[in-house]
């Protein structure tokens, strides 16, 4: 009967609602300053970012571009 | 491509236990609900800053060039998606026309061409090892084809049927070996299949309606992938267990793209409502929402560079916009394609970006100078 499964459907998303209300969670003043600093732990290596040495970039056609 | 819901009559002779049943649905109705205050209320507590707040003293960023180094042309129609091979110079791409083609980025060559039975070939993906790729769409499966140093040989021959859903397949990546293919489909599930056998190993069900995309968390930190779908809800998954073990629903439309950000604590996304936006795992919350007045167009792919300072958005509207992921701001749009940006990816080492569009062609850019 449609009411049963219904009704098991609606167990199941009290369950699961339970399980996620039950999930540690950490400040976002922690969280975010924890992604900010993996940012700039990486930003060196990032070519997209700082650019990489002129004409080591596989993807780099032959030709005079300034890099800073 | 909504599932249907079926109703069955009322008989009278069982109105006594429906209303019972009734009862006792409204209970568990009402229960949900405070639940879901509740875990609205734990996450409200711990959002004692934004992160663009966190993030004011942060150097801003320079002006962008990023052009566009290779055009790879040669599909037919449509390009819907494409991955990098682990060696950062390949591609595969999947189109509408029901090709897969896998290219030598640096050279532009096509090195393998695949015709499949299907048109509308919505997801593909390149194997860890680089010797085979994996695609499907329209027809319901995820297919494997181990790809041949002999380019004479039919690779359509020693092709692998390993996934088997009720309706499209969306998206598939393969897990951190050749062995095992995670996907998502139009039926609302996602799926672990073990590719040598077929085996469905694993499935994974909770969202409402169709699922469109998914990524896999880097390797450091465990076994867990995010989806996303029409319901608008981003869910990240345990794979081993099956369970749903943490849900975003922020979003006001489908969503159409979902990355983790490089270190795993958190995800973006791109959706339908013409936004990105930011989850942090271990906050439990939204941390970001990357969008302004004038990007009215749904965001149909993300991801971020290296560092995870960037994160590239394709749209709708033809255009790429790159945001600073910490200041939440835009540094730079980029134009070039003529219809739909379907499909976007950072290379592995994070050198180049590719995008595929509904002008049936994709571009890689990289960057060409800081002014």
């Amino acid at each position: 009967m449609t009411s049963n499964s219904n009704l098991s459907n609606m167990r199941r998303l009290v369950e699961q609602l339970k399980l996620e209300a039950s999930v540690e969670r950490i400040k976002v003043s922690q969280a975010a300053a924890e992604l900010q600093q993996y940012c700039l732990q990486n930003a060196t290596k990032d070519a997209l970012l700082v650019g990489v040495p002129t004409g080591s970039n596989p993807f780099r056609e032959p030709r005079s571009c300034a890099v800073v | 491509m909504r599932p249907k819901y079926m109703r069955s009559p009322l008989i009278p002779e069982m109105a006594t236990q429906e209303v019972q049943l009734n009862e006792t649905l409204a209970h568990l109705k009402t229960e949900s609900e405070t639940l879901k205050s509740k875990l609205e209320e734990e996450r409200a507590k711990l959002h004692d800053v934004e992160l663009h707040q966190v993030a004011e003293k942060v150097e801003g960023l320079g002006q962008f060039v990023m052009k566009t180094r290779r055009t790879l042309k040669g599909h037919g129609n449509k390009v819907l998606c494409m991955d990098w091979c682990k060696d950062k110079r390949r591609i595969v791409s999947s189109s509408q026309d029901g090709k897969v083609i896998v290219w030598d980025a640096f050279t532009t060559n096509k090195e393998h061409a695949v015709t499949m039975p299907c048109t509308w070939v919505m997801a593909c993906a390149y194997a860890p090892s680089g010797c085979a790729v994996a695609c499907g769409g329209l027809d319901n499966k995820c297919s494997v084809y181990p790809l041949s140093l002999d380019k004479n040989e039919n690779l359509a021959a020693k092709k692998k049927s390993v996934a088997m859903h009720t309706n499209y397949l969306s998206a598939c990546s393969f897990t951190n070996s050749d062995m095992q293919i995670l996907t998502s489909s139009g039926d609302g599930t996602c799926a672990l299949w073990d590719v040598e056998s077929g085996q469905l190993l694993q499935s994974f069900h909770g969202h409402a309606a169709d699922v469109l995309c998914l990524d896999l968390a880097p390797s450091e930190t465990g076994n867990t992938f995010v989806s996303g779908g029409c319901d608008k809800k981003a869910n990240v998954w345990d794979m081993r267990s099956g369970q749903c073990i943490q849900s975003f629903e922020t979003h006001e439309s489908d969503i159409n793209s979902v990355r983790y950000y490089p270190s795993g604590d958190a995800f973006a996304s791109g959706s339908d409502d013409a936004t990105c936006r930011l989850y942090d795992l271990r906050a439990d919350r939204e941390v970001a929402i990357y969008s302004k007045e004038s990007i009215i167009f749904g965001v149909s792919s993300v991801d971020f560079s290296l560092s995870g300072r960037l994160l590239f958005g394709g749209y709708n509207d033809y255009t790429i916009n790159v945001w600073d992921v910490l200041k939440g701001t835009r540094v730079s749009i980029l134009f070039g394609h003529e219809n739909r940006v379907s499909t976007l990816r950072v290379s592995p080492d994070g050198t180049a970006f590719c995008t595929g569009s509904w002008d049936h062609t994709l571009r890689v850019r990289a960057i060409c100078s800081l002014i």
